[in-house]
C-alpha cells in the first residue's frame, strides 16, 4: 500500500528563511557580492564551471554564493540552470596551441621554446597562513617584463617530430555527446574525456593518485601544463568562415607515459590528456592520469587497478549524480523501513522458535542459513543498475 | 580574415561598456528592429585529444545572438546585421548586430572602421601585450652552477 504523506510546508518555508539568514550572516558585515566571488574566489569559480559543464563565471559565482560555498551544491545549481538554455551552436575544437599563455611549464625539458612561465601559481608559496590578508593589506600590481612573452609551441609537438611519442591525429569523427544520449558502456575516448571533464576533482585526484601508487601504474611525466585564454569560434550560416564569439580561460595538461608498441610499431611514449574550463591545473593533471589509465585496453595492458575500470570510474565520477543518489537517502523511506522491520521481526521470531525447539546446546546450526532482508527499495544493492531507483 | 568576421571578432572580444562608449561617439542612430533575439543560449565547446587529435565535447558555454534590420528606409532590402557573443548580455549582442547592419551602409562604413573597429582593435592589442609582458615577467631564467675541480 502506498500512503501519500503531505505536510511540512510551514516547516520548509521557515527552514529556507533560516538558511537565507545563515547565508547572509551578521548584518553588520558587508554582504558578499557576486562580482567579489567571481574575481576573488576565481579557482572556486573555475571548479564549479568545469564540473557543472557550463562556462559562465558570473553564474558560477552566483551559484557559489547561493550555496554558501558548498561546491557540490553550486555545481548542481549551475548544472540545473544549464538545462534551461537552448543549444545554439557547437564550437570548432579549441586550438590550445594558439592559447594566450599565462602559465606554461614542462617537467620533461628545462629549455623549451618560450621558456618555463610560472604565471599566477600557488606553487613555491610557503603554505603559511598570510595574516596580512586578515587586515586586507594593499596588493601590488603584477610585474611586467619589457618584452611580451614569445610564442610557446606545444612541448609534445617537439617529441612528436622525433616520432618517440604517439601522434594524436584527427579522425574527423563527430564526438559522442553524453548530454544528448546517455553513455552506453563500453564508451570511446571522446565520451570518456567528456565525462572526466565534468568529473568531481577530488574523485579524479584520488584515482590519479592511485595509479601513481601502483594500482595501474603508467609512470607519468608532466610533459606540459598550460593555462591561458583561447578564442572560441563557431560556424554560422550567415558567414562563410567561422566567427570568433569571444575567449575563455582554459587549463590543459599533457602527460607523457611509458611505452606502448607492438611487433609492427616501434616503442613510443603514450599520452594522457586533461582539459578543463578556467584555472583548474590539479583537475587537468588528475584527468590526464585517469585518461591514460582508461586507455589500458586500447594499449593492450592488463587492467589491474581500479582507475583502469572504465565503467566503474566513469559511472561514479559525476558529483551531481553521486550527491543526488546519496542525498535521496534523506527522503522518507517510512514504508520501506516498516517492511524491513516487519521482516526482521518475523526472522527473529522464527529464530527464537527454532532455538527453543532445538534446545540450548545446538545453536551453532542456525548460522548456516544466511539472512538477507528483502529490499523493497528497488536496487541500491545491485551495482549493475544503480539508477533504476532514481527513475522510478 | 574577411571584414565582417574581423569586426565580429573585435566586437565580441571587447567589453560591452567600452563598445557602447565608442559607438555613442560615432552618433549613428538609425531606427531598427530585432528580427531574431537577442537570444541567450549555449554553445558546446569542443577540445581535441592531446591538443591535436580527434574532437571531444568539453562542456558548454553561454552564448547570446541577435539579428537586427534597419527600418529607417522603406526598401525591403534594408540591411540585416548579426552578432554573436559569449555570455548572457543581450545588449552586447544586439549592438553588435546593429553595428553589422550599419556597416553595410556605404555612408557609415569608414566611420565604423576608423572610429570603432580600429580603436577597439588597438585597445585589445595593447591589453594583450600588457598581459603577455606580465606572463613574461614570470618566465624562469635558469642559472647553471659550475662546480670547481
Amino acid at each position: 500500500m502506498y500512503v501519500a504523506v503531505k505536510g511540512g510546508e510551514q516547516a520548509i518555508a521557515n527552514a529556507h528563511r533560516w538558511l537565507a539568514d545563515r547565508r547572509r550572516g551578521e548584518r553588520e558585515t558587508p554582504e558578499l557580492g557576486v562580482a567579489q566571488v567571481e574575481q576573488q574566489l576565481r579557482l572556486a569559480v573555475s571548479r564549479v564551471m568545469a564540473e557543472a559543464s557550463l562556462y559562465d563565471p558570473e553564474l558560477a559565482a552566483l551559484a557559489i554564493k547561493q550555496a554558501s560555498g558548498d561546491m557540490v551544491e553550486a555545481v548542481f545549481l549551475l548544472r540545473a540552470y544549464r538545462t534551461t538554455l537552448p543549444r545554439l551552436a557547437e564550437t570548432l575544437p579549441l586550438d590550445t596551441s594558439a592559447m594566450r599563455i599565462e602559465r606554461r611549464i614542462s617537467a620533461t625539458y628545462k629549455d623549451i621554446p618560450g621558456g618555463q612561465v610560472l604565471g599566477p601559481t600557488y606553487d613555491y608559496t610557503h603554505r603559511l597562513l598570510d595574516f596580512l590578508q586578515l587586515a586586507n593589506a594593499e596588493v601590488e600590481a603584477p610585474a611586467a617584463a619589457e618584452e611580451p612573452l614569445a610564442d610557446c609551441p606545444q612541448v609534445l609537438e617537439l617529441l612528436d617530430a622525433e616520432g618517440v611519442i604517439e601522434r594524436e591525429e584527427d579522425d574527423g569523427a563527430e564526438p559522442y555527446d553524453i548530454t544528448r544520449d546517455p553513455p552506453d558502456f563500453p564508451v570511446d575516448r571522446a565520451t570518456r574525456l567528456q565525462m572526466l571533464a565534468r568529473g568531481d576533482e577530488g574523485y579524479l585526484l584520488a584515482l590519479g593518485y592511485s595509479t601513481q601508487r601502483g594500482y595501474g601504474r603508467n609512470h607519468p611525466f608532466a610533459g606540459e601544463i598550460r593555462l591561458g585564454t583561447v578564442e572560441v569560434e563557431i560556424a554560422v550560416d550567415e558567414h562563410e568562415s567561422p566567427i570568433c564569439i569571444g575567449e575563455i580561460e582554459i587549463s590543459e595538461c599533457q602527460m607523457i607515459n611509458q611505452f606502448g608498441g607492438s611487433r609492427e610499431t616501434a616503442p613510443q611514449f603514450t599520452r594522457g590528456y586533461g582539459l578543463a574550463f578556467g584555472h583548474n591545473e590539479r583537475k587537468t593533471m588528475a584527468m590526464a592520469l585517469v585518461d591514460r589509465a582508461l586507455r589500458a585496453e586500447e594499449l593492450g595492458e592488463t587492467a589491474s587497478g581500479p582507475a583502469q575500470q572504465a565503467e566503474f570510474v566513469l559511472a561514479h565520477a559525476d558529483s551531481v549524480e553521486a550527491a543526488g543518489f546519496v542525498s535521496h537517502l534523506k527522503l522518507p523511506h517510512y514504508v520501506d523501513f516498516q517492511s524491513e522491520l516487519e521482516l526482521l521481526r518475523r526472522l527473529r521470531r522464527e529464530h527464537a522458535q527454532r532455538a527453543e525447539a532445538a534446545g540450548p546446546k545446538t545453536r551453532s546450526d542456525d548460522s548456516s542459513v544466511p539472512v538477507t532482508g528483502a529490499d523493497t527499495d528497488a536496487c541500491h544493492t545491485t551495482p549493475s543498475d544503480p539508477v533504476k531507483e532514481q527513475q522510478a | 580574415m574577411m571584414e565582417p568576421q574581423r569586426r565580429q571578432r573585435i566586437l565580441a572580444l571587447t567589453p560591452r561598456e567600452r563598445l557602447i562608449e565608442h559607438w555613442q561617439r560615432l552618433d549613428i542612430r538609425p531606427d531598427y528592429r530585432c528580427v531574431r533575439g537577442p537570444e541567450v543560449g549555449m554553445a558546446m565547446v569542443r577540445g581535441r585529444m592531446g591538443g591535436t587529435g580527434s574532437a571531444f565535447n568539453l562542456g558548454e558555454m553561454t552564448l547570446t545572438r541577435a539579428s537586427v534590420q534597419l527600418t529607417d528606409e522603406a526598401a525591403a532590402e534594408a540591411p540585416l546585421g548579426h552578432g554573436w557573443v559569449k555570455g548572457r548580455d543581450p545588449r552586447h549582442a544586439e549592438l553588435m548586430a546593429l553595428v553589422d547592419a550599419c556597416a553595410q551602409r556605404r555612408c557609415w562604413q569608414a566611420a565604423i572602421e576608423e572610429g570603432l573597429v580600429a580603436p577597439l582593435a588597438r585597445a585589445l592589442d595593447a591589453e594583450r601585450a600588457e598581459a603577455a609582458r606580465r606572463a613574461a615577467a614570470t618566465r624562469v631564467d635558469f642559472f647553471t652552477m659550475v662546480r670547481g675541480e
